[in-house]
């Protein structure tokens, strides 16, 4: 049996947990999750700028608060955190491990999922809207493909401590340790299937152990303040249970599993992962102990031909303002102040392809059809926001609404705007064999 | 009743596409969500939200339907021009869906 923690959620988690299951959580591997689906192509910009970034800006604080720990107890390391550039995130890793004085530790960077060069010639439809890659022409930023699990094993097997990836799939960074430890083979795909919901329940972080969950009078979670993190036990046959660091703070119950379970999934019978097709619809969820829940019945089948590609291109510009009204009569000033930003826009010509005029506090979250039956607030914020082709467009859209404070409706207050560039993701599918991904070792 | 008394959910995301799970507390609640929590009537309670095809998938080992809900997430969640761009305060949304509790039941 392996325990393997979940050290972060997201990039920019809290970095106390990981410690927290460096120290007490008595596990073998330490899995980071910190690779959003736009980072890559955010990553990719800043390593144009500079050739030694590109990875994860949480790195060096990660690796300084959880390296001696874990060079320590012997714990490994696996990371998206290395997103465009896993080699200079291993060199910057190795040189941490020095500086701490941990000379002899193996950090191994997986390279291979940039695959912008491997897409351009095939003129690959994009699977979220009509078109394909060439039409994005200098658009283009990066084409990233999800990794599965077989370079992360390959590293661990011949030694690394660290394995420092950029663009896998999340569930596979969690597959690695078990395919590593349990030597399983890479086409026994009920084990695959049921070794990807263990990831899968675990990339979260927190949200399984109660974050994103707490419903007060519904479902109540003790000290999210000191949430902590999971630690997944897998068995060579797949057996799993879900815990946490005794006296941490959260819970693992059949109910947080159940909502992770589902997190992020479409057919349940078909979860599409680089090294198989998962099927979660027989899982079942059971509570043996208090913190301990035990998950079975994962299955899968045969992978697919092909890869995912997460493909980052520049999209449009967002100009954004905000303002808000107070007491009697919020309501109508700020319907007021949407109208009037809605005539200037007009008027001054500000050519947008999309604009969107809400009232924080009434109809902002859901729209007006579905926020119809509440009562109205005492306060109310409006936000208007708009796509356009050019920042100048995005940036009139923020004047429009600040301007309400010496031309618009009575005691506006608090205005904010902004503009940006939008770096949006689509995906591809490539065939698998494109991708040529490999293991580069660093010495400490 | 309202669904939150029986039921609990979570939102999830990818692109513009927007999943809610809906999962019955005890698992005796779980006809009553086969029977009523239909996709019709997701996507009619998402009037102005859910631009899309709602797909329901039923998960009876936990309990759990999963809605899957297409052109919902103002065109993908790194281009919208949505507050809650990842769609997550939905699943509170659908917990306000009214369900008839049966007869005899208190």
């Amino acid at each position: 049996m392996i325990r393997i923690g979940s050290g972060a959620g997201y990039s920019g988690d809290r970095i106390e947990p990981a410690v927290e299951l460096a120290e007490k959580g008595d596990i073998d591997y330490l899995v980071f999750e910190c690779l959003g689906e736009r980072t890559v192509a955010l990553a990719q910009q800043a390593r144009m700028k500079n050739f030694e970034s590109g990875y994860d800006p949480l790195l060096e604080e990660r690796m300084r608060a959880v390296l001696p720990l874990c060079a320590a107890r012997g714990i490994k390391i696996v990371t998206n955190m290395g997103a465009a550039n896993p080699e200079a995130a291993a060199k910057k890793t190795a040189e941490i491990a020095r500086s701490l004085g941990l000379s002899r530790l193996k950090v191994a960077a997986i390279v291979g999922d940039d695959v912008l060069d491997a897409c351009k010639p095939h003129n690959l439809p994009i699977m979220e809207f009509n078109g394909t890659i060439k039409q994005l022409g200098n658009k283009l930023l990066s084409a990233n493909a999800y990794l599965g699990a077989e370079p992360m094993a390959d590293a661990l097997s011949k030694g690394a401590d660290v394995v420092i990836t950029g663009r896998a799939s999340d569930p596979a960074l969690f597959l690695a340790p078990m395919i590593y430890a349990f030597g399983w083979a890479m086409d026994d795909w009920n084990l695959l299937g049921q070794g990807t919901v263990a990831g899968h329940l675990l990339e979260c972080a927190g949200q399984i152990t109660g974050g994103y969950f707490a419903d007060p009078g519904y479902k109540e979670i003790p000290d999210l303040a000191r949430l902590g993190f999971p630690i997944g036990e897998v068995g060579e046959d797949g057996s799993l249970v879900v815990t946490k660091v005794s006296g941490s703070g959260g819970a693992v119950t059949a109910q947080t599993c159940k909502e992770q379970l589902l997190y992020e999934v479409h057919d349940p019978t078909k979860y599409f992962q680089p090294d198989v097709v998962a099927d979660f619809s027989q899982v079942s969820v059971e509570e043996i102990a208090p913190n301990r829940v035990r998950i079975s019945g994962g299955r899968g089948a045969r992978r697919t031909e092909t890869l995912k590609v997460s493909v980052g291109y520049v999209d449009s510009f967002i100009g954004e303002g905000q303002i808000s009204y107070a007491g009697p009569g919020a309501l109508a000033r700020g319907r007021l102040a949407l109208d009037i930003v809605r005539e200037r826009l007009k008027l001054t010509g500000v050519a947008a392809s999309e604009l969107r005029f809400d009232l924080i506090g009434l109809d902002a979250l859901h729209g007006p059809q579905v926020s119809a039956r509440a009562s109205e607030p005492y306060e109310v914020r409006v936000r208007v926001t708009g796509r356009t082709d050019n920042l100048r467009g995005a940036v009139r859209i923020g004047n429009e609404v600040e301007t309400l404070y010496t031309n618009g409706p009575a005691g506006g207050g608090g205005a904010w705007k902004s503009a940006r560039d939008v770096v949006a993701v689509a995906s591809v599918l490539l065939p698998r064999e494109l991708a040529k991904p490999r293991v580069r070792f660093v010495e400490a | 009743m309202k669904l939150r008394e029986i039921a609990h959910s979570r939102t999830g995301d990818k692109g513009n596409t927007s999943n809610i799970s809906v999962i019955a507390y005890e698992a005796k609640d779980y006809p009553l969500l086969l029977e009523q929590v239909t996709a019709d009537r997701v996507k009619a309670h998402f009037a102005g939200v859910v631009e899309g095809e709602v797909l329901r998938y039923e998960l009876p080992n936990i309990s759990a339907l999963n809605f899957v809900m297409g052109q919902t997430l103002g065109g993908g969640v790194t281009r919208s021009l949505a507050l809650d761009a990842h769609g997550k305060s939905l699943s509170s949304a659908l917990l306000d869906l009214e369900i008839v509790a049966p007869a005899g039941d208190k």
